[in-house]
């Protein structure tokens, strides 16, 4: 190489800082702050305020922060999210979990279709799953339908109407839209842990369980983090299901805060309260997943 | 061995069970959309014919051909902006060394776990005081930004990784960063953008909440509202619902059915944590 190439080639290294960089990050981080960092802050902004979205806002403070502990018609809405995350994500790891340590004994063929049907829920419109569910819950429906073929037709009932069950009822649809990603993730990971530590666990005696136990769950670790985290995000995200299934119905029972948030602002004029519990709702899904991460960590 | 052939009969029975709960809910629309509208009702049966006509009234009577059009609009917008920006923030991040790009690296990454949820109520003051609530920037500029969160994300593990050798054998070819990008790595990382414009396809095709919140008009309605107005107004038109609903979920299935691998490995993505 010609020692002027060298240089010029120097000059002008990988490594080397470079104004330039700020250029082609410019257009993407003036849509971004624009549209995600700076309404971030006026959200923070507007839950220090009583308003009603058209008189004049009065400032209360932390006011309502405090009241997502201690006014029962926010509290609840919280904790129905955590209920909820039994359905959106325990069960859907549970399940996949099942599904791996069942195929970790064999090679299955076809993977690619399993996968394939498996995932599909994950990318129908929740609009879509809601109009599937609220069928299936429908009286006469599928749910219904099948309990009377089995001769339990006396448990057949109106499910999103029931104050006890409707939260379960729209849980189990989320199980639905959940479990197929988690056991994509988990067939994927389980195909890469190395035959051999099935062999040496089966010639030390091992059961399915023990050898789920020793094998499969602990080379599965990473995978369950990122199942967790997808879902559990997800999950406290999700506003369509409810919105489109119950509306928050019957009474409170399957209020959430991503539903609160719209009902609040654009439905009954409590824009200060609504802002809050958008935020208290970014806490949580950022404290869960500093969890999920740290669990994972902790036990490497 | 016994066992062994226990275990392959088990396995493949739970697989076919899982399978058939993905799919039966699903078939349920499937057949009702072919059925009559006195023969369809909630429930899995089999269809009375094929009643196309069921997408035709879909599409001038339940106005999901101007449902679609407002979609496409407005998705194909967000995924070409999308990628055209992510794509030229994550080069920067992922080949060029300057103050504060990990602070504004993790600016973007914030994007990523920041719910809607938090967004969605100054965006609608924001875009009232401006005069832009429906219309379809409304719907575009918000959505862009949390794709371009993610995008830049995703770009820049293809850009970090990319070989160090080509991009520095054009360099002496005396190519700039700029053609670097558009005649060398954007054409080798093909795989990388596919997935990020069918992932940002996807979420601005199913996206509800800033539609809801932001949309007023009918020609403005995208398809997943267009839904769930039409399930407010006609919920006894069950076929209809239900062509209605293979219509809005039909893009985005044969999309994944395509590029299946894209798709899966995208939204697995979302959870790496740096």
């Amino acid at each position: 190489m010609p020692d002027r190439v060298r240089a010029a080639y120097r000059r002008r290294a990988p490594g080397e800082p470079r104004a330039l960089g700020y250029l082609y990050i410019a257009p993407a981080l003036v849509v971004f702050v624009a549209m995600v960092i700076v309404p971030l802050g006026q959200s923070v902004w507007y839950s220090l305020f009583s308003w009603d979205g058209l008189s004049v806002a009065t400032w209360v403070g932390a006011d309502n922060y405090t009241a997502l502990f201690s006014d029962p018609t926010l509290r609840g809405p919280f904790l129905h999210a955590l209920v909820l995350l039994i359905f959106y994500s325990l069960l859907p790891i549970t399940l996949g979990l099942l599904l791996a340590a069942a195929m970790s004994r064999v090679r299955v063929r076809g993977l690619t279709f399993f996968r394939t049907v498996l995932f599909l829920p994950q990318v129908l419109a929740m609009v879509v799953v809601a109009v599937t569910w609220r069928w299936i819950y429908a009286p006469s429906g599928l749910l219904d339908e099948g309990l009377r073929a089995v001769g339990l037709g006396g448990l057949a009932r109106s499910w999103l109407g029931s104050f006890s069950l409707a939260l379960p009822a729209v849980g189990v649809a989320g199980t639905w839209v959940g479990f197929g990603l988690c056991m994509v993730l988990f067939l994927a990971g389980v195909q890469t842990i190395p035959r051999e530590r099935y062999e040496a666990a089966r010639l030390d005696g091992a059961g399915p369980w023990q050898e789920f136990r020793a094998v499969t769950l602990p080379a599965l670790r990473p995978q369950i983090a990122v199942a967790a985290t997808l879902t559990i995000v997800a999950g406290l995200r999700n506003f369509d299901l409810i919105y489109l299934t119950t509306a928050g119905g019957p009474g409170n029972s399957t209020a959430v805060p991503a539903y609160e948030v719209y009902h609040r602002a654009f439905e009954i004029g409590q824009v200060g309260s609504a802002a809050a519990v958008g935020i208290g709702l970014t806490v949580l899904i950022f404290a869960l997943t500093v969890v999920v991460s740290r669990l994972v960590e902790g036990g490497r | 061995m016994i066992s062994s052939r226990l275990d392959r009969t088990l396995t493949y029975a739970v697989l076919v069970l899982f399978v058939v709960i993905a799919l039966v809910p699903i078939l349920q629309i499937v057949s009702t959309a072919f059925s009559s509208n006195e023969h369809a009702q909630p429930g899995l049966l089999l269809p009375d014919g094929l009643h196309w006509h069921n997408f035709v009234d879909a599409w001038q009577r339940g106005h999901f051909g101007s449902y679609l059009r407002s979609s496409v609009i407005v998705t194909v917008v967000v995924v070409v902006a999308a990628a055209l920006l992510s794509t030229m923030a994550a080069y920067a991040f992922g080949t060029m060394r300057f103050p504060g790009v990990s602070v504004l690296f993790y600016l973007f990454l914030l994007g990523l776990t920041v719910p809607e949820e938090a967004l969605v109520i100054p965006l609608y003051y924001d875009f009232r005081g401006l005069g832009l609530t429906d219309t379809y920037w409304a719907l575009i500029l918000p959505q862009t930004a949390q794709s371009v969160a993610f995008g830049t994300y995703w770009m820049r593990t293809y850009f970090s990784r990319s070989s160090r050798e080509i991009t520095e054998a054009a360099r002496i070819d005396g190519a700039g960063t700029w053609s670097i990008l558009w005649r060398v790595l954007v054409p080798s990382g093909r795989p990388a953008i596919t997935t990020l414009v069918v992932i940002t396809f996807m979420w601005t095709w199913n996206e509800f909440l800033l539609a809801l919140v932001m949309v007023s008009s009918n020609d403005r309605r995208t398809v997943p509202l267009g839904l769930a107005f039409f399930q407010g107004q006609h919920s006894s038109d069950v076929a209809l619902l239900a062509a209605g609903a293979v219509l809005v979920a039909l893009p985005v299935v044969l999309v994944y059915l395509v590029f299946q691998r894209r798709f899966i490995e995208g939204m697995l993505s979302g959870a790496v944590k740096e």
